[in-house]
């Protein structure tokens, strides 16, 4: 599924560059879910945006689902993400001012589907996540979980090969995180490949593997016992 | 791009960004709408102005010069300074024969006269005419007829008087045509009775009568008080004045620079003057009113880029999920060329407005100083398609603005 191969980065800092990824070395299999661990400054964040598209490595290899991502024009990344990525932001990234369903419709609008046809996905996922009810709400009508619930509906509707989440829960207490832990969860039975940034402990146990990154470089990269979240709830 | 134009979905967009903030939205038009309803608004009046201008003079013929004879003011010829010149029925047509790019010389002649009818008297102007009168200053007749070939022939006594002198010597509601008044003690038949306009064009004209019965009652001879000439309607009147002036000087045995020999009033010239601050009036309309529609395209090009800075997670999120940087830039044009066209409609409608209430306040009755204010379908669409472009131009900076932004970078905006 994804491949990356001495994958290295560094961003200016005025006349110096922090080195911020010294060639990583990671491969995804179809199905994972995987925790990307380490604390701030470790590299991981900017490893998911390089995975997502929204960034670029200076030097190595990526490829996602047989595609070597390399040299993007802006155009085509914006193809590649639509049509292969689905993400989930800590802070939930809705439009405030769509409601739900437009919200989940959104990357739908992006790749050329008719409206009715987008409506009909969207109320799908929607229902999906248990926010059949909600589809005409905007965010701010919403708590923090039903909010990332929807992002979610968002992220899946354009049924994407790879999921990125990047701390999904830091915004939700821990009840709420849970639960949408056990939704990813969820997904990740039905077969979606999910990668997590966290730096959480616990929400790290909930995946099957777990890298840990520190300093740029990968320290571990271990198969875990995967913990069920609904145990939890 | 076309198809793009006709979906649902990109007009939806736009609502919902514009309705996100109506305040907003509402006071960014309100430049556009100030620009445009003032390129409206004035062009409206000052088209208004043309019109009522055109109405005053539409009945005259205005590429015209009055030439009258005064007194000499150098010896020439044996003749003293001082000689009176009269000008003749003979310049007349020597004129019209040798000047080029004449439309026809009317010669008149015009004197004071006592008249009577019943009990009632006043002294008035009368004029001996000709038919043409009517053509180059239109009488508008209200009963009977005018002058006409045969009254001249025969020297007929007939008289066409003015509603004024209708009113001052008949009783009212008195029938006037065929009833008789005494000028100098002679008996005329009224003929027609005409509206005064609303421009007269040298002196009052009260009474016409023929021209040649004219000559009979005043002993006037071959001698005619002045003449007007009618250029024709690319001629320049200004070089037939001097044409005509340069002959007249000839067959009268005038200093061939004698300035005061001939008096003139050079209407053609006077119109042109009139005519060419109408022209300039329109002129400046437009430059005050595009000037002020660029200003408030600005002001929506600035609005646009503070709202694109507020957006940039939004559009950064768009991006994530799929927007190539085209679909982003089309967004933000269409954004920007609606709400200009949107301002602009209601510019359009307000002025509109405006000079319906011009219309109802200055251009009713006869004496309306705006006339029919109101601007061509031409002209609205012409703005249009300005606004069109501007808002196009002008939208396309925050366009750029925004996707210049890496998406990573608009992310992590807070």
């Amino acid at each position: 599924m994804l491949n990356i191969k001495k994958l290295h980065k560094s961003y200016p800092i005025g006349d110096s560059s922090l080195h911020v990824l010294k060639g990583i070395d990671l491969s995804v299999e179809d199905g994972e879910m995987v925790a990307i661990m380490g604390s701030s400054g470790s590299g991981k964040s900017t490893l998911l945006n390089i995975i997502g598209m929204l960034d670029e490595a200076d030097e190595g290899e990526y490829i996602l689902d047989g595609v070597p991502i390399k040299n993007l024009t802006e155009k085509k990344a914006a193809i590649y993400r639509n049509k292969f990525l689905g993400f989930i932001f800590q802070s939930f990234n809705l439009i405030n001012y769509k409601n739900a369903l437009d919200n989940v419709a959104l990357p739908l609008y992006y790749q050329g589907l008719k409206r009715q046809e987008r409506q009909e996905k969207a109320l799908f996922h929607l229902e999906k996540v248990g926010l059949k009810d909600w589809a005409h709400h905007l965010p701010n009508e919403l708590s923090g979980g039903q909010k990332q619930r929807v992002a979610i509906a968002r992220a899946l509707a354009a049924n994407p090969k790879l999921l990125l989440a990047d701390e999904p829960t830091g915004a939700l207490d821990t009840t709420t995180s849970y639960e949408i832990m056990d939704f990813i969860q969820h997904l990740n039975d039905e077969g979606k490949t999910i990668l997590i940034v966290t730096h959480e402990d616990d929400i790290a146990h909930m995946c099957k593997r777990i890298v840990r990154l520190k300093d740029g470089v990968i320290m571990e990269d271990v198969i875990v016992e995967q913990v069920r979240a609904s145990q939890h709830v | 791009m076309i198809k793009f134009l006709f979906e649902r979905d990109t007009w939806q967009e736009v609502w919902d960004s514009l309705s996100k903030n109506k305040l907003r939205s509402i006071l960014t038009m309100v430049g556009v709408w100030w620009g445009i309803l003032l390129l409206i608004g004035l062009l409206g009046s000052a088209k208004g102005l043309e019109n009522s201008f055109n109405r005053l003079f539409g009945d005259f013929a205005t590429n015209s010069v009055f030439v009258w004879g005064q007194s000499t003011s150098k010896p020439f010829k044996g003749f003293q300074e001082g000689k009176r010149v009269r000008l003749t029925l003979t310049d007349t047509k020597l004129v019209e024969e040798n000047v080029e790019g004449i439309e026809f010389v009317l010669p008149r002649n015009q004197n004071q006269a006592f008249v009577v009818k019943d009990f009632l008297s006043g002294t008035y102007g009368i004029n001996g005419d000709f038919p043409l009168l009517d053509k180059v200053q239109k009488k508008k007749l209200i009963r009977g007829r005018f002058l006409n070939q045969t009254d001249i022939d025969e020297n007929r006594k007939v008289a066409v008087i003015s509603e004024d002198i209708y009113k001052q010597l008949f009783e009212k509601d008195a029938e006037m045509i065929g009833e008789l008044i005494k000028i100098n003690d002679m008996n005329f038949t009224v003929i027609g009775m005409f509206e005064v306009g609303n421009v007269n064009m040298g002196p009052s004209s009260d009474i016409h009568i023929p021209f040649t019965t004219f000559q009979q009652i005043y002993n006037q001879g071959d001698q005619i008080g002045w003449m007007m000439i009618t250029g024709k309607p690319d001629a320049d009147i200004s070089q037939i004045e001097a044409d005509a002036k340069l002959i007249l000087r000839n067959l009268n045995n005038i200093h061939p620079e004698d300035k005061r020999a001939f008096g003139s009033f050079n209407l053609g010239k006077e119109f042109a003057k009139i005519t060419g601050f109408l022209v300039g009036m329109q002129f400046l309309t437009w430059f005050v009113g595009i000037a002020t529609l660029i200003a408030g395209v600005f002001a929506i090009g600035n609005i646009l880029l503070i709202t694109v800075k507020e957006r940039t997670k939004e559009i950064g999120v768009r991006r994530a999920l799929g927007a190539t940087p085209f679909e982003i830039k089309r967004q933000i044009v269409v954004e920007a060329v609606s709400i200009t066209l949107l301002a602009g409609f209601f510019g359009i409608l307000s002025g509109g407005w405006i000079l319906i209430g011009l219309d109802s306040a200055f251009g009713q009755g006869d004496e309306a100083v705006i006339v029919n204010a109101s601007v061509s379908i031409a002209v609205v669409f012409i703005s249009l398609i300005i606004l069109i472009i501007l808002g196009t131009l002008i939208g396309l900076i925050p366009a750029f603005k925004a996707t210049s932004i890496k998406p990573i970078d608009a992310l992590r905006e807070e």
